[in-house]
Formats: structure tokens, sequence, C-alpha cells
């Protein structure tokens, strides 16, 4: 009715009106395609993987300019090996940034999910467009993995790139003796990083469920991170050892297996059981806090 | 102003809507009725429940108890078929700080299903130029005016071709002209058949830009109507003579419960001298030294659109009929009042307003 007025008088204004040039497929994926654009257009998303980026190049320059070699059984497992080949910088990497840097992160993406569009108060206008309820949470949800995924790919890339620049890289041995060609050494990086990313879908899953309970992005970012760091000392203390294959971060360092040959995926079929699990219960907790809260913010 | 919507439809209609927190009842128990091609004032003191009912009917909170129903249809239930069509502005505009105008305004956007991707870009350039902010598209908001965000927050809410907007405090920040301009939008915006809702607390607003209007005070609905039917509440007829007595009396033989005002108020005395058109009556003319002193004499009457007068039912009404202002004059000069003053005082939204929610600063709760 008014659009047919309305888009003369513009047309006459501006005729060039952008025809079509990368429109989103609209529909219900276009809020999943907006999410992932704001999120990767964030400056905040950008310091936290080069934060996460610069971990590994410490390490790289850290073994380059030390006069001494690295001995076997001090530092974190596989600083060793780096001299010898550079792509265990990426494995030393991301062994470093598992405990903290790896969960801070994702701590502040999935503690921010709706609890930063509450804090801003989009929240109200994302519900009122109506972009539904649960579409939003699942897409929150999407958007905190794929940072999962980006941020242990930072430490990854930036670890191979360092590797390569500050040593030898060649055909890799594996824990178990065998030796594989650098293609397939790639491939195993990957594998390492997607294992690492399963490995905090849990916690991405906790972070998401905070995030429904308060409109102070801060805080549910807070809890994400305090839980991260109680659920690995829980963890390391024997006298809960029933508590430990319960516990998200149990698994988290298991990926040695990966490294040997033939690949072993016990601990990696356990662990993505246990995210599954993690993802299941606080999903469910997240959606039934969310689809009947009261949007005041 | 009414289009070709069929007659009796109501674009928003609430039925004892309850709204809680805890132990107190924001919203307590309102029955608004919109009607569809209105432009509807939605007034009330800070407090008073306006913005929780309109979380409510956009089912961003749930009601307590009662019913809403938007364009027809029950909400919550049916959200996703009713919210495409509803354009909104709730309580400030919000934006993501770190975007430009025009990517904040594609976001929200893309969270509508309805809307299609393909002419996203050109609806949303289309709506930033209908609030003039064209030349601003590609600033991040942070670097926005109150003003500029309010406009793309109205922005936000013609994204799409809607049938009812609900805008909330629309022209709060807004400069004089800013708020022309969101008088004229909602003008043209209701010529083309969009119900409008607007919740204010600036009555002049309301009356410059709104056909009906529901008062709200305490969670309470207070009144609602056209405007018309709104002011037409209780007028007063206000006599200055100094034979007060006399002129309770002929205006109670006329059927109205005339009262002796004890201080008469500075705004009658100016009505009274603009009226008189002399303004030298009450000037050095030394009425208080050499002239018997005068009062105010008032009553409450009913003022009708034929413009004629009916006494308010106050159980001692007995003359009944309509009454013209000049039968009043005659009868309290026949009745030997010495009239130095008559004042018919129309109630304005205002008055009606203040009447029904308390004067003051105090917010109710």
């Amino acid at each position: 009715m008014s659009d047919r007025t309305v888009s003369e008088s513009v047309s006459a204004a501006s005729p060039a009106a952008a025809p079509a040039e990368t429109a989103p497929p609209g529909g219900a994926w276009a809020l999943l395609v907006s999410e992932l654009t704001v999120l990767f257009r964030r400056r905040r998303t950008w310091a936290l993987l080069l934060a996460l980026a610069a971990v590994p190049v410490l390490i790289a320059v850290a073994v380059r300019l030390s006069s001494q070699e690295p001995t076997p059984g001090r530092g974190p497992p596989f600083l060793d090996q780096v001299t010898q080949n550079g792509l265990f910088v990426a494995v030393t990497g991301l062994i470093v940034s598992i405990p903290l840097f790896l969960p801070l992160t994702v701590g502040v993406v999935a503690g921010d999910t709706i609890a930063g569009e509450a804090g801003l108060g989009t929240l109200r206008y994302l519900l009122a467009a109506p972009a539904g309820r649960v579409w939003l949470l699942v897409v929150k949800y999407i958007g905190a993995a794929v940072f999962c995924l980006a941020a242990t790919l930072a430490v990854v890339t930036a670890g191979v790139l360092a590797g390569l620049a500050f040593f030898p890289v060649g055909p890799l041995t594996l824990l178990s003796g065998d030796t594989i060609s650098l293609s397939e050494s790639f491939l195993r990086a990957l594998l390492i990083a997607g294992y690492v990313t399963v490995s905090l879908l849990g916690l991405s899953a906790i972070g998401l469920f905070f995030s429904t309970l308060t409109v102070v992005p801060v805080g549910a970012m807070a809890a994400t991170i305090v839980l991260s760091v109680v659920a690995q000392v829980l963890d390391s203390l024997p006298q809960l050892d029933w508590l430990h294959p319960w516990l998200f971060s149990h698994y988290w360092l298991d990926f040695a297996d990966l490294l040997r040959q033939p690949i072993d995926f016990t601990s990696f079929g356990a662990n993505a059981l246990l995210q599954g699990g993690y993802l299941l219960v606080f999903g469910a907790l997240a959606y039934g806090r969310f689809v009947t809260k009261d949007i005041l913010s | 102003m009414t289009p070709a919507t069929r007659a009796g439809d109501l674009a928003i209609e609430t039925r004892a809507l309850t709204k809680r927190f805890g132990r107190q009842i924001a919203v307590d128990a309102i029955d608004l009725a919109v009607p569809m091609g209105s432009v509807f004032g939605f007034l009330g003191p800070n407090g008073s429940g306006k913005t929780t009912s309109i979380r409510v009917m956009l089912g961003l909170a749930a009601a307590t108890s009662g019913e809403v129903s938007l364009l027809g249809e029950s909400m919550p239930g049916r959200l996703a078929r009713v919210l495409p069509q509803v354009g909104a502005l709730v309580e400030g505009p919000a934006f993501y700080p770190f975007l430009s105008g025009a990517a904040n305004l594609r976001r929200f956007d893309s969270a509508d299903r309805a809307a299609p991707g393909r002419s996203r870009r050109t609806r949303v350039d289309r709506a930033l130029e209908r609030v003039g902010l064209s030349n601003a598209a590609g600033k991040k908001v942070s670097a926005y005016s109150l003003g500029m965000k309010q406009r793309l927050g109205i922005a936000n809410a013609l994204l799409m071709p809607r049938r009812l907007l609900v805008l909330d405090e629309p022209t709060n920040g807004l400069d004089p002209q800013g708020t022309r301009e969101v008088r004229a939008l909602v003008r043209s915006l209701a010529g083309e058949g969009t119900t409008v809702f607007v919740s204010s607390h600036l009555l002049a607003e309301v009356e410059h830009m709104c056909t009906h209007a529901a008062i709200m005070s305490a969670g309470r609905l207070v009144a609602q109507g056209t405007l018309d039917e709104l002011r037409a509440g209780e007028s007063r007829v206000r006599v200055r003579t100094p034979d007060a007595a006399a002129a309770i009396r002929v205006l109670a033989d006329a059927g109205l419960v005339a009262e002796l005002e004890t201080a008469p108020d500075d705004r009658g005395a100016e009505s009274f001298t603009a009226a008189e058109g002399s303004p030298g009556v009450d000037g050095s003319s030394g009425w208080s030294s050499g002239r018997s002193a005068d009062h105010w004499v008032s009553a409450p009457i009913e003022l009708p659109r034929s413009g004629r007068v009916a006494p308010v039912e106050r159980g001692t009404s007995s003359a009944g009929g309509q009454l013209a202002e000049e039968d009043l004059v005659a009868a309290l000069v026949a009745g030997g009042v010495r009239v130095r003053g008559f004042h018919l005082q129309d109630t304005s939204l205002e008055d009606r307003f203040v009447a029904l929610t308390g004067e003051g600063f105090d917010v109710v709760r």
C-alpha cells in the first residue's frame, strides 16, 4: 500500500539502490548469517583471536631466542620437540591455551550471547521482529560454537606459521614412532583443532545458559570462566575421581591419541559424548529459562 | 482520518490484562480497545504501566492474567504471524554501537523471517530516507546523537509495510523540528491506513497527533475514547460577582450545583480578562478599595458538542433540559446578581489528565 509511493520517491532520489548485492538468503537463515557477520565484525572478537594467536608465536619466539635447548619433561609437553619440528609449536600452543586462554575467550563470547543483547536492549527488537526465541537461542549457540572453532584455528594456524618461520619443518614423527608426511601432519593439526573445538562446546552451552539468567554480560562471562577453572581444579583432586568423568574439562588435554598411528579415536568419542551431554542439559536449561523469560531490558 | 477498514475492528484489544511483578501490580486489569486506522495516544505519567503494557502486547513479557489480541490474532499464541505486521519502538531505541545505522537496521530486518533478504538493502535505505538519516547511514551508531538514535529506532519500525505501529515515546530526545517531523510522519502513516499506537507522557504531542487516547494511572486505565470524548468531561461555568449567595441560589434554580471558590486561581482571572477584552478593568480602577469585593462562584456543567449547557446530574438537578450560556447570564442578572464576569471553562486534555492522574512530580508508586 504505502510501499509504492515511497519506493517511487526513493528511486527518484537514489536510482542505484543496490541491486541485491550479496543479499542474504532471507527467511530463517538470514539471522544466522547476520549473527556470524556481527560476531566477526566486532573488534572484540578479533582482539580475542589475536590474543590467542599470540600464544604460540610467543612460545616460538621464546624457544628460538633462548640459548639453552628445552629439556624433555620441563615446561609444557612437546616443548622439547619444537626445535626438531616446527609443527609442534601449534600443539604446544594449544596445550598452553587450553586450561585458561581458550575457556576465557569462549566464556566471553558464550556469556555475551543473550545477556549482551539484553544489556544493549537489542534483544527486545530481535524478539519483536520476531526472531523467535528458540531460533534465536539456536543461532546464538551456533555463533558461539563457530567462535570455538575460530579460536582453536587461530592458535593452530598461528602455531603452524610460527613453526614454519622459526624452525625446520619436515615429516612428523608421531608418538607411536611412525613418521607421517608434511601434508598428513597438517591434517593431524586440523584434527586436533577439531578435538579442541568439540571440547569447548559444553562450556559454550553453559555460557549460553548463564547468559539467559542476567542482563549483565560481564556476569555471565565471569561465571562461565570461573566454572571452567573450578572444573579443572576438581579434575585435579584424586579424592574426587568418581566425579572426574563427568567434568566437562576432563578430556580437554587428551588429544595425544590423535598423534599416534593408527589414530585412536576413543578419547575423541568419549569427549564428544560428554560435550553432547552438557549441550543437551544446559541447552534445555537455557531453553526453559529463555522461552518463558520476561524481556524487561 | 479513518481509512476503509472494517468498522469496529480493533487493532489492539486487551481484556483484563494484568501484569504483576512479585507483589507489585504494574498493569491492573486494563481493557484497551484501539480501533483500526486510529492514531491512538497512550497517556500516563512515568511509571504508570505504559511500557509494561506494551511489552506484554508484543509478547516480550507474559501477562499474569488477561488476554491480548493484536490485529485480531491472540497474543502471544500467534506471535509469529502477527509481529511481522507490527513495527515497534519499545522503551527507546537500542542498537549495536559498533555497527553503522544501516547495518543495525539490516541486522534487525534479518531477524524477521517474513522480510525478504533480496530487498533488504533497498528497504533499509528507504526507511533511513524516510526519517532523514540517509547521510548518516554509514556512521557508527556510537557517533549518533540521541535524536538520531530515536529516528533510527523509528526507521526500524518502518522496515516493512506495517498494519500497526507501536511507538513508545517516539519524540523523546528530539528537537522541536524532529518532533514536528515525527508528527508529520505519523500523520502520513495514518493516512496510508496504518494504525499508530503512540505512548507518551506529553499531552501536547497526543493532542497534536491523535484521534483517540487512553489514560493510564498507577497501572489502571482511567479513561479512553476519542479525543473529543475525553475532553468533553466536566467543564465549569464561573461567575465573578460580589453577590455570591444570590448567584449560588440562581444557579441552583437552574439546576447547577454552584459553590464559592475560596481562592480564585490565576488562570480563571486571566481568561476572564481576555474574554472581556478590556485589560483596564482589573487595572487601576481600584475595585479592591472602592467596590465591594468580588468572588468567583463556579458550577460544574456538561458541555455537549451542540454548545448548549447541561447541568451535571448530582441528585439536586431539578431544572433539567439544556441551557444556553446567555440564558444563565440573563437569569443571574434577573436575580439581582451583579455579574462582573462570566466564563465558561472548557476541560483541556491536560485538566483531564491531571484530574485523573494527580498533580505533582510524585511517581504514584
